[in-house]
Formats: C-alpha cells, sequence, structure tokens
C-alpha cells in the first residue's frame, strides 16, 4: 500500500494502483487516474464510473455482460470507453477494488 | 527471464468438442483474454462447431454417460445407469445452464457476442464444415471466417502467442 498525489490530493492506492478506499474518490482524482491510463474522461465516461461505483458500493459483483446490460453502455462502447482491459480500467479510475469477476 | 518482461498478448484456442464444459471451456478463457486486453481467436472444429452452428448452438449437452466427474446434487456420483434414460442428460444439460447463469455466465449465441464486441474474433475449421455439409449460412452472425488450419496458424504469427487446444 502506498500513498499518491492525484488532484492535490493524497490516496492510499494497492501496489497496482486501486484506491483502497473508495470515500477517497472525487471526479478531479478520477480524471487524474485516468489521464495515467491514456484517458480522458467524457460524461459517458462518468455515467458508467457512477454506474459502477454504485453496484459496488452495494456489495454487487461486476462482469462485463451487467455493465453491458446496464441501459448506460453496450459493450462494444464499453470496450472503446475504456480500450485494452475495460473492467480493470474502470475499476480503477472509478475508485474500487480490483474485479475479480472471471466473466 | 521474468514472466511479466513477457506477457501474454495473444491466444489462439481450437476448441473441437461439443459439451458444455468443454465448449464453455473455451469461451470462458476467450473472453477472458479480451477483458485482459489479449487478443483472442476461438477456432471451432470438429463437433465443436456445433457452438456456432445456429440451431444447435443452443442445445449444447453434458455427458451423462462416460462422465466419471458428474454428481447428484447431494454429491454423490451419478449412476451412468441412470444417465441412459431419456430425457436425463436434457434435464441435466438444463440444471447446468440454470447454474451458469447465477454466476452470470451467457448462453453461447451471447457469450459469442461478448468476446466478438471486445475485439474477440470466431473462425469455424473449413475441413470440418465440408465434413459436416455446412454453409456459412448456417453459423452464427458472430463467426468471422471460414478457414483452413493454415490460415489460423497465419493469424497465431507474432511473439507473445499461445495456442490453446480444448
Amino acid at each position: 500500500m502506498a500513498e499518491k498525489m492525484y488532484a492535490g490530493k493524497s490516496v492510499s492506492v494497492t501496489d497496482e494502483g486501486y484506491l483502497t478506499d473508495p470515500t477517497q474518490w472525487t471526479r478531479e482524482v478520477a480524471i487524474a487516474i485516468a489521464k495515467e491510463e491514456g484517458i480522458e474522461l467524457t460524461d459517458k465516461h462518468f455515467a458508467v464510473l457512477e454506474y459502477i461505483r454504485e453496484k459496488t458500493l452495494k456489495g454487487e459483483a461486476l462482469t462485463i455482460r451487467s455493465i453491458g446490460k446496464s441501459g448506460i453502455v453496450d459493450t462494444k462502447d464499453f470496450y472503446q470507453l475504456f480500450p485494452g482491459a475495460p473492467l480493470k480500467k474502470a475499476s480503477r479510475i472509478a475508485g474500487i477494488p480490483k474485479p475479480t469477476s472471471c466473466v | 527471464m521474468e514472466a511479466k518482461n513477457h506477457p501474454i498478448k495473444k491466444v489462439m484456442i481450437i476448441c473441437a468438442k461439443a459439451n458444455i464444459e468443454d465448449v464453455y471451456a473455451a469461451l470462458v478463457m476467450a473472453n477472458g483474454a479480451v477483458m485482459e486486453g489479449i487478443e483472442a481467436k476461438v477456432f471451432f472444429t470438429f463437433f465443436g462447431l456445433d457452438a456456432i452452428t445456429k440451431n444447435r448452438m443452443k442445445k449444447l449437452h453434458t455427458a451423462t454417460v462416460g462422465n466419471p466427474g458428474l454428481r447428484m446434487p447431494g454429491g454423490l456420483p451419478f449412476p451412468t445407469i441412470l444417465g441412459m434414460l431419456p430425457g436425463v442428460e436434457a434435464g441435466v444439460s438444463a440444471m447446468m445452464k440454470k447454474q451458469m447463469e447465477r454466476l452470470d455466465i451467457p448462453p453461447v449465441d451471447e457469450f459469442l457476442e461478448l468476446i466478438t464486441a471486445g475485439g474477440g474474433e470466431i473462425y469455424a475449421c473449413k475441413l470440418a464444415v465440408e465434413m459436416f455439409g455446412l454453409k456459412k449460412e448456417d453459423f452464427s452472425e458472430h463467426v468471422k471466417d471460414i478457414i483452413t488450419i493454415g490460415q489460423f496458424y497465419e493469424l497465431a504469427a507474432g511473439e507473445g502467442t499461445q495456442i490453446i487446444f480444448v
């Protein structure tokens, strides 16, 4: 675990860069983490981030399938918004733990 | 030589069987790769073609005869003689699919859609297609092409590729 500065705010992160305390998350922190991932956040990104934060904080497990059925994005758009490894990247930017889902 | 310095960049998965567990092994591996940002291509051959054939993909079964791993719901071994009875294999298969749905594992057609939405590619083996007398239109819309094993190897080219046979 380590402390990291994002947008002038110190947050604690795991070795892989995931926030350990979701309450430390702000939109500015998200924008800064996204920049590290090479992503410029849009409203569409934030809609997804807020959706997965809400689900996770409620204790629901996230899958790409459930996000694709959320009505916010379809699977294809989700891959385009967070290219490469969407579930991991979106989780990191949303300030929630690294996903453990296999699907 | 640390593993981290040589990440897997591409997986080429060959699925030659039609039972639920083998088809899903291939699909979970392909989808898992795509989720991690790893290129994935799946080549269906022989009985594996059932998984991408429109009128068969929803009716995949698991074997209730000759399947020593199969258990009764309570955990007791599944008697082979029971598995021979009409309807038992369909019932067991339906139960398996229900369990998977509970874990958010989609049906085959939707799984193919997930994989291709993430950039994964699905292929049918030309030799097997000819052997079973199938045509392009018999296959799911998610099947990119019917290709030879030689073309499959061409697609496998590059550093960090793994070929996996299911």
